[in-house]
């Protein structure tokens, strides 16, 4: 038999675990990620020579950071390691690279995605000021840059990355004038038994959200019509409780209501997708060990479903022994059933976390006429609206041929949840019954100069 | 469940040909079922390049051509929206004096169709579109040309159809379609039975996969055009452009994204398998970049590609059957057929509805493929 080409995408917490298993058996998995350096979301390393402690940058992660960073590093000379990648393309067993500035294509014959997440976008009335962020773009600026986002922050939205954040940045000394929580606390307590899967999560949250308090930090909780003013830039921010306008000057807002697992690869690696209940989101089919629905390719950590980062962790060891296994070596039965046990675990938490902290379901029903929803394409929501009621359209890609939604820079990425919402409820129809946006190439924009470059040099050769 | 429907006209394909035929069948007031295996439009019609061109195509194209160039102007008034359908002219650029003489040789052919071509020099071309390369010899304009948007022409040919009384049945794939000597009887998944006095076949690239059930044997491939869009750029280029031999083609759009496309993808014969093909991207990328340089700087969002019906000859199948009477064809348009298709579907009513048609479409015939073999 050859010998196998294994490609991981991400170096996150799935895809670091995941190679690390692999090359203990002596085989040398290639490791691609867009990053500068390993780590993924969660433990994302700020540039070479800056100086902050991983306490400073973890807060209570920081031994699981350690730890990862320091697999990584024992790593580097097992594997083949290319940062600054970004692949952008998977055609049958083949991935398109963009590496550093550079076309190349890079066959495989396994394929691991570990390519995480990103926030879940709602818009709101101001939503596109400059000083409005997503949660996650603002803990990257935090993590990488050691900067916050402004003077008098606003954090709004829904999910654990609300109260996480608002918190990192607290203990980083930035000033938060209020934390805006769209769920409710009835909804919280409701979803008590399943958060107690996790107790130490769960107390770690607990633990966020009393730190905030006790440090006079207002946070709000089912808060609704969030809506964000001001000329050239954010000044205010005005949200209703129990009926109730309330109004507070600030300077930046971050917002983000959960996390979209990233499966674009997955689509176009031709995985089946079934519509995830859980995560309100269209996800690639994959068996407990993390085998998508195509020979050869694997799913690990978010990308695959939000499930976080201990989760990520394990899924990426075990879709690792299913890679394993699927090349004919013996692993270890005790220790896949030992990841199972621990992935069901946490997966029952995460139902609990979905419960406590929904998307709010008004959202589509209130969303004015006049919101842009595809920032790329300058698309309102009443444009859609139009064309569902106009031409009758009740499907995904109807909908983007018909208003460019989902088609422009971000391909969907961003602006794709808000309009399948918009469909749905205008249709009538569920969020199952709209169906998904079809992925095509290039899943990030692509430089035409780059393509001209290879194109030049294969004619000269 | 099954359903059985009558109707003077069953229409096999809810592309721009099936579409745009309902539409024309209504106006003459005659009863359209219309069976599309997914939605109307979103095949070849939907996502082709959507250059709106006559310069260029064979002679005995162009007053099927004319035909349709007449029904792009009437749109809005047709379908309730122009589609974004610009006259930009379509500029022909010639890359040598060899492939400048072929463009004055095609002036002449074309002589008396109407087409206004106009041939331009090397400086007379660097004057009038500054943002043009170095290394070309001299170019072709067909003013009246130009480009539409292929997203929503299809769609509200459809909408306009339906609005008119026509029967589209999407998610519904024809199985078999016979014909008993009276009337044809189509079969569809999920238990649908169309009876029709005439019957179209508008299937795209499975058209001949149709005509085969009625004894015609047509040698039709599947072709995938490449396609990509970069992001809105600066307002730059007016005219849709080609060049000789057709390597590449753009065409910049309202908004401003630069739409091209060069070579071919890959896929099969079904339904949304088709892929692009990076190589493909890449070389016309070059090309691209040769004759209009400031498109070095862009970026490109998104490629794909569609399934189109070609034949040897790289002309449509259009007219009747030659084994059955009531049978029309169109289908087969090798790459060619978004501009046609208004046309398309007025030639087809004519046929159903006085036999005839005024428009020549001999050239079309699927009895050229059983008299060569
Ligand atoms: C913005 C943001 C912030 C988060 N912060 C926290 C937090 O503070 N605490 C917490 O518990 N959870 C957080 N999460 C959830 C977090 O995603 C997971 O807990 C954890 O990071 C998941 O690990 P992973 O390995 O699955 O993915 P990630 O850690 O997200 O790693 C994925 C990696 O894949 C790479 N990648 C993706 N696509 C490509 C591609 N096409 N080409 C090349 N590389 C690619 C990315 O660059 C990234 O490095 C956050 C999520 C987001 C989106
Ligand atoms: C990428 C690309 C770029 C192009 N660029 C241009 C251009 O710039 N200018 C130009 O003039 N032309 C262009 N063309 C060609 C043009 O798009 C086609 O000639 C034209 O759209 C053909 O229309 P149609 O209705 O025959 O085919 P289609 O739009 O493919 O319609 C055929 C329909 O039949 C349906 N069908 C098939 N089998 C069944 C069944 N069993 N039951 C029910 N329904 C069935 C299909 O689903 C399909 O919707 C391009 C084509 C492609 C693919």
């Amino acid at each position: 038999m050859n010998e196998p080409r294994i490609v991981i995408v991400g170096a996150g917490p799935a895809g670091v675990r995941a190679a690390e298993v692999l090359a203990a058996v002596g085989l040398r998995p290639v490791l691609v990620d867009e990053n500068q350096r390993a780590g993924g979301q969660i433990y994302r390393q700020p540039p070479a020579g800056f100086v902050r402690s991983a306490k400073q940058l973890y807060g209570f992660e920081s031994a699981k950071a350690d730890a990862l960073h320091h697999t990584f590093s024992q790593l580097l000379s097992h594997i083949d390691y290319r940062p600054e990648t970004l692949v952008w393309n998977c055609d049958g067993r083949q991935l398109d690279l963009l590496d550093r500035g550079q076309q190349r294509s890079l066959p495989y014959s396994h394929l691991m995605l570990c390519t995480g997440a990103i926030d879940r976008v709602l818009p709101f009335p101001g939503w596109l000021l400059p000083g409005v962020y997503t949660l996650g773009a603002a803990q990257v600026a935090l993590k990488a840059q050691g900067c916050v986002i402004g003077s008098r922050i606003v954090m709004v939205g829904s999910g654990p990355l609300l109260y996480l954040l608002a918190y990192q940045y607290a203990k980083a000394g930035a000033s938060i004038a209020a934390v805006l929580d769209t769920s409710s606390f009835s909804g919280k307590l409701q979803a008590t038994a399943d958060l107690l899967k996790q107790p130490l999560t769960l107390a770690k949250g607990l633990y966020f959200l009393a730190w905030l308090r006790c440090h006079g930090v207002k946070v709000v909780e089912g808060v609704d019509k969030i809506a964000v003013s001001g000329e050239q830039k954010v000044k205010t921010i005005s949200w209703h409780k129990n009926g109730r306008e309330q109004t507070l000057e600030c300077d930046a807002v971050a917002s983000g209501f959960g996390l979209r697992s990233e499966t674009q690869l997955a689509d176009l690696a031709g995985c089946v997708f079934e519509f995830n209940q859980l995560n309100q989101q269209w996800l690639p089919q994959r068996d407990l060990a993390g085998r998508s629905s195509v020979k050869g390719v694997y799913l690990a950590g978010d990308g695959g479903g939000i499930a976080g980062a201990d989760a990520a962790e394990l899924a990426g060891k075990r879709a690792a022994l299913a890679l394993l296994e699927d090349l004919g070596k013996t692993i270890d039965p005790r220790e896949g059933r030992r990841l199972d046990r621990a992935l069901q675990r946490i997966q029952g938490f995460r139902r609990g976390l979905e419960r406590a902290f929904p998307a709010p379901v008004a959202w589509a029903r209130e969303c004015a006429d006049e919101e842009i929803i595809c920032r790329c394409e300058e698309i309102t929501a009443g444009e859609l609206r139009r064309v569902v009621n106009h031409a009758g359209t009740v499907e995904m890609n109807r909908l983007k041929a018909l208003t460019r939604v989902g088609m422009g820079r971000c391909q969907g990425r961003v602006c794709s949840a808000a309009a399948a919402e918009i469909l749905a409820c205008s249709a009538g129809k569920s969020l199952t019954e709209i169906g998904r946006l079809r992925g095509q190439p290039p899943i990030k924009p692509f430089p035409v100069v780059v393509g001209v470059a290879l194109s030049s040099a294969r004619e000269t050769s | 469940m099954s359903e059985r429907l009558t109707a003077d006209v069953a229409i096999i394909g809810g592309g721009l040909m099936g579409c745009s035929a309902a539409l024309a069948l209504r106006r003459m007031n005659l009863s359209v079922v219309l069976l599309e295996q997914g939605w109307c439009g979103a095949q070849a019609s939907g996502v082709n390049y959507g250059g709106v061109r006559r310069q260029g195509r064979p002679v005995v194209q162009l007053p099927l051509s004319q035909r349709a160039y007449a029904i792009w102007q009437r749109l809005p008034q047709l379908i309730g929206s122009d589609c974004e359908y610009a006259i930009s002219g379509h500029l022909k650029l010639a890359r040598n004096e060899a492939e400048l003489a072929s463009l004055e040789d095609y002036r002449g052919q074309a002589d008396g169709f109407g087409l206004q071509l106009e041939i331009l020099g090397r400086e007379a071309l660097r004057q009038r579109y500054p943002w043009l390369g170095e290394n070309i010899a001299g170019g072709s304009l067909c003013p009246g040309d130009g480009h539409a948007n292929p997203r929503l022409v299809a769609a509200a040919f459809a909408l306009a159809a339906r609005n008119h009384g026509a029967d589209l049945r999407e998610g519904t794939t024809v199985e078999s379609a016979v014909f008993d000597g009276r009337q044809f009887t189509v079969c569809a998944a999920g238990g649908l039975e169309v009876k029709a006095k005439f019957l179209l076949n508008c299937a795209g690239a499975w058209g001949a996969k149709f005509a085969e059930q009625f004894g015609e044997q047509v040698p039709e491939y599947p072709i995938f055009p490449n396609m990509w869009v970069t992001e809105p750029m600066p307002k730059l280029v007016e005219p849709n452009v080609g060049i000789v031999g057709g390597g590449f083609y753009v065409r910049q759009v309202a908004r401003g994204n630069f739409v091209l496309g060069g070579g071919r993808g890959t896929g099969q014969l079904a339904i949304a398998s088709t892929r692009p093909d990076s190589a493909a991207m890449f070389a016309s990328m070059r090309m691209a970049c040769e004759f209009i340089p400031a498109l070095r700087n862009a970026l490109v969002i998104r490629s794909w590609t569609g399934v189109e019906g070609a034949l040897p000859d790289h002309q449509p199948v259009l007219g009747p059957s030659v084994t059955t009477p009531g049978l029309f064809h169109a289908f087969g348009f090798s790459g060619g057929g978004f501009q046609l298709a208004p046309a398309v579907g007025e030639v087809l009513a004519d046929l159903v509805a006085h036999g005839a048609t005024a428009t020549p479409i001999e050239a079309f015939s699927i009895g050229r493929f059983n008299a060569a073999s």
